[in-house]
């Protein structure tokens, strides 16, 4: 199979088919990330030696090198085809939303809210640096530590949402820019599934549930 | 029965909205006799009547369509303009009618637009090439009833424009699907499908259309009812024809 990448790229659908393939590649990190969060019900330790264990198993830069990849093509493509829209679309004095659902319609600003958030994510429990324990390693006691206050559970609670909606429209649209349709209540069983799964930790430990 | 309609009026560059107040229309009248009826006391008042697109008047010549409070050819489903009766109104409403907006349907005056891109989109691929002949026997080329109904489903595309005209990314993928599948999906449009796909796109693109987010604004203002998935299968086909050196 030899892919003509640069003709197809060049094509509104090729670009898709990139934000697909790549939003694909997030999603599955996205639902291993969530998997992993869980640990936090199995105590203190079974958190810090699963991240001990991904590091030791060299998992850790690979994925983050390919995730940056997925990123920063994904943005481009996102990039271009809102620019193109803009151009294309009518400008109406009367304008009303007929079907788009508010996750379709919220695609784009809700993946710039997700872009953000994962700055701050990445600044908080990555580096530490925005973290109140901000120790290297000590994943539950930082965890936990954030959680503590109502503000950091908002933020991230605000973030899950928003991811939410992005994987429901991204799943089923990006069935169909493949070709593969699905029905859309396949998207927003993953969407829901996910929420729960990670809202699950700040919850559990701003209600005293996990410490 | 009474309605006051706020139509765009354009002739140059730009345009403005103009209030019609019309009290004398009765509830069976179709949404274009109402500008007819306008039109009308236009001429006899001795100005310009609203200039708009419209033909067959029966729904299936695809000349017709505006925008009435923002929905293409108005709230009734699978309905053309010239087939939406008033009876759908409450009596006193206020309507604005607007024509189809998106870069490459530039006004032409009022409510007519040129959608000459639909032909340029065709053009590039919507077709089959055979030698013209005489019509070859009905039933010369077996096609499976499942395949005949999808063709079918797709090729009842009039090519009115309010997918486009709907679309927030200004796109006429729906358009540019239902031209590219009803061929595709037959025998007879077999040999050039995926170079169809390839150039249906590239022209549709090269016209400046956006991309298609599947957002799903274009299928309820279809008056036909073409199916999203028709998009889906456009997809297939275009990522096929980049992926297979067959066929270029």
């Amino acid at each position: 199979m030899v892919v003509d990448t640069i003709r197809l790229y060049r094509s509104t659908i090729g670009k898709k088919a990139v934000m697909a393939v790549t939003g694909a590649a997030l999603f599955l990190y996205v639902v291993a990330h969530m998997i992993g969060n869980l640990a936090v019900f199995a105590g203190p330790d079974a958190l810090d030696a699963y991240g001990r264990w991904l590091r030791d198993i060299g998992v850790v830069w690979p994925v983050r090198v390919g995730l940056l990849a997925a990123v920063v093509l994904h943005f481009v493509a996102a990039y271009q085809l809102t620019a193109r829209a803009r151009r294309a679309r009518g400008r109406y004095r009367h304008r009303r939303v007929v079907q788009g659902s508010y996750a379709a319609r919220t695609m784009r600003w809700g993946g710039v809210i997700i872009a953000l958030f994962v700055v701050y994510h990445l600044l908080d429990l990555t580096v530490g640096v925005l973290n109140p324990n901000g120790v290297p390693g000590a994943i539950h006691a930082n965890v936990v530590a954030d959680f503590q206050h109502w503000y950091v559970v908002l933020a991230y609670t605000v973030a899950v949402l928003a991811l939410g909606f992005h994987i429901r429209h991204g799943v089923w649209s990006a069935t169909q820019t493949l070709g593969v349709t699905t029905s859309r209540v396949v998207g927003l069983g993953v969407a829901v599934v996910v929420c729960a799964g990670f809202l699950s930790v700040p919850f559990a430990v701003f209600t005293g549930l996990v410490s | 029965m009474k309605l006051t309609l706020r139509i765009w009026r354009q002739s140059g560059a730009t345009g403005r909205l103009v209030e019609y107040p019309l009290d004398d229309l009765s509830p069976d009248m179709s949404f274009l006799e109402a500008l007819d009826v306008l039109n009308e006391r236009l001429v006899l008042a001795g100005e310009e009547p609203v200039a708009f697109d419209h033909d067959c008047r029966e729904g299936i010549c695809g000349m017709c369509g505006v925008m009435i409070n923002g929905v293409a050819h108005g709230p009734q489903k699978a309905t053309t303009a010239c087939q939406l009766h008033l009876r759908h109104f409450e009596d006193g409403d206020v309507l604005t009618v607007e024509p189809w907006r998106a870069e490459p349907f530039p006004v032409v005056r009022d409510l007519v637009v040129d959608r000459s891109a639909f032909d340029r989109i065709v053009a590039a691929g919507g077709y089959i090439s055979v030698p013209a002949g005489s019509a070859p026997d009905a039933h010369a080329t077996p096609v499976p009833k499942p395949d005949a109904d999808t063709a079918f489903e797709a090729a009842a595309c009039i090519g009115c424009g309010a997918c486009v005209a709907a679309c927030p990314n200004g796109s006429a993928m729906l358009f540019t699907a239902a031209k590219a599948t009803h061929l595709g999906v037959l025998p007879q449009g077999q040999p050039e499908r995926y170079s169809r796909a390839r150039d249906m796109v590239a022209e549709h693109d090269a016209l400046g259309f956006g991309g298609c987010t599947n957002a799903g604004e274009c299928t309820p203002a279809c008056p036909k009812g073409i199916p999203l998935i028709t998009i889906a299968r456009l997809n297939a086909d275009l990522l096929r024809a980049h992926t297979s050196r067959s066929d270029r």
